[in-house]
């Protein structure tokens, strides 16, 4: 490991802080623009031109406000709780490939990576949760942690499924085996798996569900838990919080784009490059947006057995498909 | 060192700078924060504006472990199929190794759904309505 190495990583996870900041920062305001175009009214517009400087004030009174840590919580762990969900989001940034060569670190074990620090999540909810020592809080981890871990299993079965065509989990290969036009993207590649759509959408309401956006968003469900397990957070606490519930939907949507979507590929072919990337994934998250502000919450149980007595079967059954569809092809 | 070992230097470069980025928010808003007073009211857990009654750390429906230990059962399934998955291709090619990699471990899969099914029929997944009949 040369000096020249460590000095372009440590710029790198100068340029991974800044992007996971910026990010949250403008994704907020722009949520708060999207759902105020979707309800016809116009949204954020006083501070700054057109509402564009809300995000700093923003930062600035959560940064003003008064830490509070409840005597009756669990003091270590309420404030462990908000490092341990900032954490994964930006570790996981830091080996999805943003182009050809714009990565942190390209490792054979890109995907389990991912998804390995993505699975913490739930641990900081569940901690944020139960350190509160309020009522609210702890009813959220306890559906929280339950929805997570429903919907954890169909997305790995069906990363699964993928990886079986693509017979890599580095994420630079997986993007490399799509170039071509757009129907060489993993979402239409209809010969590796006739269910490929249905398989993309499954990953998409799982990514939704763990990052526990509307419709599925039982941990913070204003109108029946307050903010949920956040409820006792003040400050910067929670903003930390909010922070990393964007920073998880980029990581998110950018691995939706990376398996399904062709990565850094253009869709015509010609002139790949990092800008494609930023589109298809913006595209995403606005889709991740647009869905927030259509669909109302669903009710819990309703959301553990899509789960359970949908998406899993559904799931376990393209991989068997996908299996049968590799031997009969290749025999 | 091994190359294998090294590739991870800079993650874990990565895991320290991540944990000082948000620590030093929170450091910062504790600096920047207002010292305002603290008076009892402001230090009970929040209940809506009424004082809070009866514990906070109730009693949980048994479903949530049910639903848990059934979690623990599939994510072990799902790491081992990880490594299965990603030699896949290359072993079906093999006419040796090809029928074993696919039978195993699609009966490994069919095993795993049998016991799905029985925990379906169970009514491990009913919540709600069927179960209070």
């Amino acid at each position: 490991m040369s000096l020249s190495e460590l000095l372009r990583m440590l710029v790198y996870v100068v340029g991974v802080m800044a992007f996971v900041g910026l990010n949250a920062a403008y994704l907020v305001l722009a949520e708060r623009k999207g759902a105020g175009r979707f309800q016809r009214r116009p949204g954020p517009t006083e501070v700054g031109y057109a509402g564009w400087l809300q995000p700093v004030a923003d930062g600035v009174k959560l940064l003003c406000k008064q830490l509070i840590v409840p005597p009756g919580a669990d003091a270590a762990l309420f404030r462990l709780a908000p490092l341990l969900v900032m954490i994964p989001a930006m570790m996981s940034l830091a080996v999805i490939p943003f182009s050809e060569t714009l990565v942190g670190r390209n490792i054979n074990v890109g995907l389990v990576f991912v998804f390995a620090f993505g699975a913490i999540n739930v641990m900081a909810v569940m901690l944020s949760g139960w350190a509160s020592r309020n009522k609210y809080a702890i009813i959220s981890a306890a559906r929280v942690v339950s929805q997570d871990v429903a919907y954890e299993i169909p997305m790995l079965l069906v990363v699964i499924t993928m990886l079986m065509a693509t017979g890599t989990m580095n994420l630079h290969e997986i993007v490399q085996q799509q170039a071509g036009w757009f129907w060489h993207w993993n979402l239409f590649r209809l010969d590796l798996n006739p269910l490929m759509p249905v398989t993309f959408i499954i990953f998409f309401t799982c990514m939704l569900a763990e990052t526990n956006r509307a419709p599925f968003d039982m941990a913070e469900a204003e109108s029946e838990l307050v903010a949920g397990a956040f409820t006792e957070y003040a400050g910067m606490g929670f903003g930390v919080f909010f922070m990393a519930e964007y920073a998880n939907i980029v990581v998110g949507c950018a691995m939706t784009t990376l398996l399904f979507l062709g990565g850094w590929q253009s869709p015509f072919g010609v002139g790949s490059g990092v800008i494609w990337f930023l589109l298809k994934m913006y595209a995403v998250v606005f889709t991740v947006i647009w869905v927030r502000w259509t669909f109302p919450r669903t009710q819990f149980y309703n959301l553990l057995n899509l789960s359970w007595k949908i998406l899993i079967p559904l799931s376990l059954f393209t991989l068997i498909l996908t299996a049968v569809m590799m031997k009969v092809l290749r025999a | 060192m091994s190359p294998e070992f090294s590739q991870y230097i800079p993650i874990g470069m990565l895991i320290v700078i991540a944990i000082a980025f948000s620590a030093g928010l929170l450091v910062m808003s504790t600096l920047m924060g207002q010292k305002g007073r603290r008076p009892a009211i402001k230090d009970t857990a929040y209940e809506c504006g009424m004082l809070p009654i009866t514990p906070a750390h109730g009693r949980f429906s048994v479903k949530f472990y049910v639903v848990a230990m059934l979690f623990v059962l599939f994510d072990i399934e799902v790491v081992f199929l990880y490594p299965w998955a990603v030699v896949f291709k290359s072993l079906l090619k093999d006419p040796q190794t090809g029928p074993l990699i696919f039978t195993s471990m699609l009966t490994f899969i069919g095993i795993l759904f049998v016991g799905f099914i029985y925990a379906l029929k169970k009514g491990a997944f009913d919540w709600g309505t069927r179960a209070k009949q």
